[in-house]
């Protein structure tokens, strides 16, 4: 349990996108998306220009397309819905490979897959550059409240606990002679998982306890040292990024 | 059920965006009043597990939509309904941020399903189910399994409000099979859930009782069991 300081989509680097503060960076991918989603879907050349922004700023952090697009696939499952809005769409129909499909719902597909991409990979961009340590500096320096970044904090640490936890619980029953494979680990899993709950949460019970005698107050000591806020420089470099995007949006929506 | 960038129109996801804002500032002003030194690692420990068991998706092909389990009962029994919604919250919340589950400008939307319709049906439930039911473990398994089947269904009914109001594509006369679909398979999720949310309640009500919050919020007169006083003569 000594690692468990970075997250599996974590990328090690000191890149000028890595070395930013985490805050800009929060409040720049969140501006991105909303930009993106704020734009009318027609704009086919504005998503284009979105696509080329997220490529700059991948090749700006040093993470490769195939790393970026491989872990993008996270989203198949949420955007299937997209894939059938073809078929059950109204209104005008048009042919297409002895199919008939809606031109609405073709749109409609059209502006999940685009949308949904772009906030995917915006999304492991951030990923990808910031330690989950860093997300929550960044959180509480965006003034976000206390009792949140303290269940984030405690989410992000217990989730190791409960890995492990569940790993030891597993090596326990083999080693008793279970002989779980695939399928039928599920029933050994669903037996155990009020024990596992309760050992993870005396664990971390423990965990927290030994923060507090510690001197623990709830926040990370890098927020009330205060250093390493974001200067107006940092804010500036990284503003760059919603700018673009906000004009490419507002072009978009005058044109259309 | 989480819901990716561009399936619910931008002026409708502004609107969830607003009133979710203001039912988390509520949730977080009562939180704090609960938040103690026993409670606080618990709702790490929760949303942990929450954060765990949302990873388990199961598409849906026919409507294309994926299910997984909630939590949110889960979160309600043992933290209470204002700290167990903020769980839930910041689960979804780090996932749209981090993992590019569910879009980060439908936030709202997702957070307003999930964390506050989920919880809130689940906690009107269990208040309910906890007075009328025999306080044996049977009968708060029972609470447990009914309040977090009823939640998952709530809460995937929620989508379909919100696509009703704001979809980007018009499904026609579609939407009543739309609210089918999500109604029969999130049945059978909140089956799941409600199995996984039983055991695990019943397995901790049985060895800590003083974790579930439930238990304690709901029968402040009734004075705890007799817990052998630590340090005693020996």
């Amino acid at each position: 349990m000594g690692a468990g300081h970075a997250h599996v989509l974590y990328r090690e680097s000191s890149s000028r996108v890595h070395r930013l503060p985490p805050e800009v960076k929060i409040v720049a991918m969140v501006l991105f998306t909303v930009a993106v989603v704020a734009t009318p879907r027609e704009a086919y050349w504005a998503f284009g220009g979105y696509a080329l922004l997220v490529g700059a700023v991948a090749a700006l952090a040093r993470v490769g397309p195939r790393w970026l697009l491989g872990r993008a696939l996270i989203e198949l499952p949420f955007v299937l819905f997209a894939f059938a809005l073809p078929f059950f769409g109204t209104g005008e129909r048009v042919e297409v490979a002895g199919l008939s499909l809606s031109v609405d719902g073709l749109h409609g597909a059209w502006n999940i897959l685009a949308k949904g991409t772009l906030g995917v990979l915006a999304s492991l961009l951030l990923a990808a550059t910031t330690t989950t340590r860093d997300l929550i500096v960044g959180l509480d320096r965006l003034r976000c409240p206390q009792i949140l970044t303290q269940i984030a904090t405690f989410m992000l640490r217990y989730l190791d606990v409960l890995v492990g936890e569940a790993r030891r619980m597993r090596v326990a029953r083999v080693s008793r002679g279970d002989d779980p494979r695939f399928l039928w680990q599920l029933r050994g899993f669903a037996a155990g998982v009020g024990a596992l709950f309760l050992r993870a949460f005396e664990r971390g019970e423990r965990v927290y306890l030994a923060m507090v005698s510690r001197g623990y107050t709830g926040r990370m000591p890098a927020v009330w040292q205060g250093a390493g806020a974001a200067t107006a420089g940092q804010w500036a470099a990284a503003a760059t990024v919603p700018v673009i995007a906000a004009s490419i949006a507002a072009v978009a929506l005058v044109l259309t | 059920m989480h819901i990716s960038n561009g399936i619910i129109d931008g002026p409708v996801a502004a609107v969830f965006a607003a009133l979710a804002l203001a039912v988390l500032t509520f949730c977080v002003l009562r939180g704090r009043r609960d938040l103690d030194d026993r409670l606080a690692p618990m709702a790490g420990l929760v949303a942990a597990f929450i954060f765990a068991v949302q990873m388990l998706n199961f598409p849906i092909f026919t409507a294309g939509v994926s299910g997984h389990l909630l939590g949110g009962a889960l979160a309600a029994m043992l933290v209470g309904p204002w700290v167990g919604a903020l769980c839930v919250a910041v689960v979804l919340v780090v996932q749209a941020l981090v993992f590019g589950d569910g879009g980060v400008a439908m936030l709202g939307l997702n957070i307003t399903n999930m964390a506050l319709l989920g919880t809130a049906a689940a906690y009107v439930l269990i208040a309910l189910l906890l007075r009328v039911l025999p306080r044996t473990p049977t009968g708060l398994a029972v609470t447990a399994f009914v309040s977090a089947l009823v939640s998952v269904v709530v809460a995937s009914q929620g989508f379909v409000l919100q696509y009703w109001l704001g979809g980007t594509t018009d499904l026609g006369g579609n939407l009543t099979g739309l609210a089918g679909t999500m109604a029969g398979v999130h049945l059978l999720i909140g089956i799941g859930e409600g199995l996984i949310t039983a055991t695990t309640v019943v397995t901790v009500a049985k060895v800590r009782p003083d974790l579930v919050y439930a238990l304690r919020a709901l029968k402040p007169a009734v004075p705890a069991p007799a817990v052998p006083v630590a340090g005693g003569a020996r």
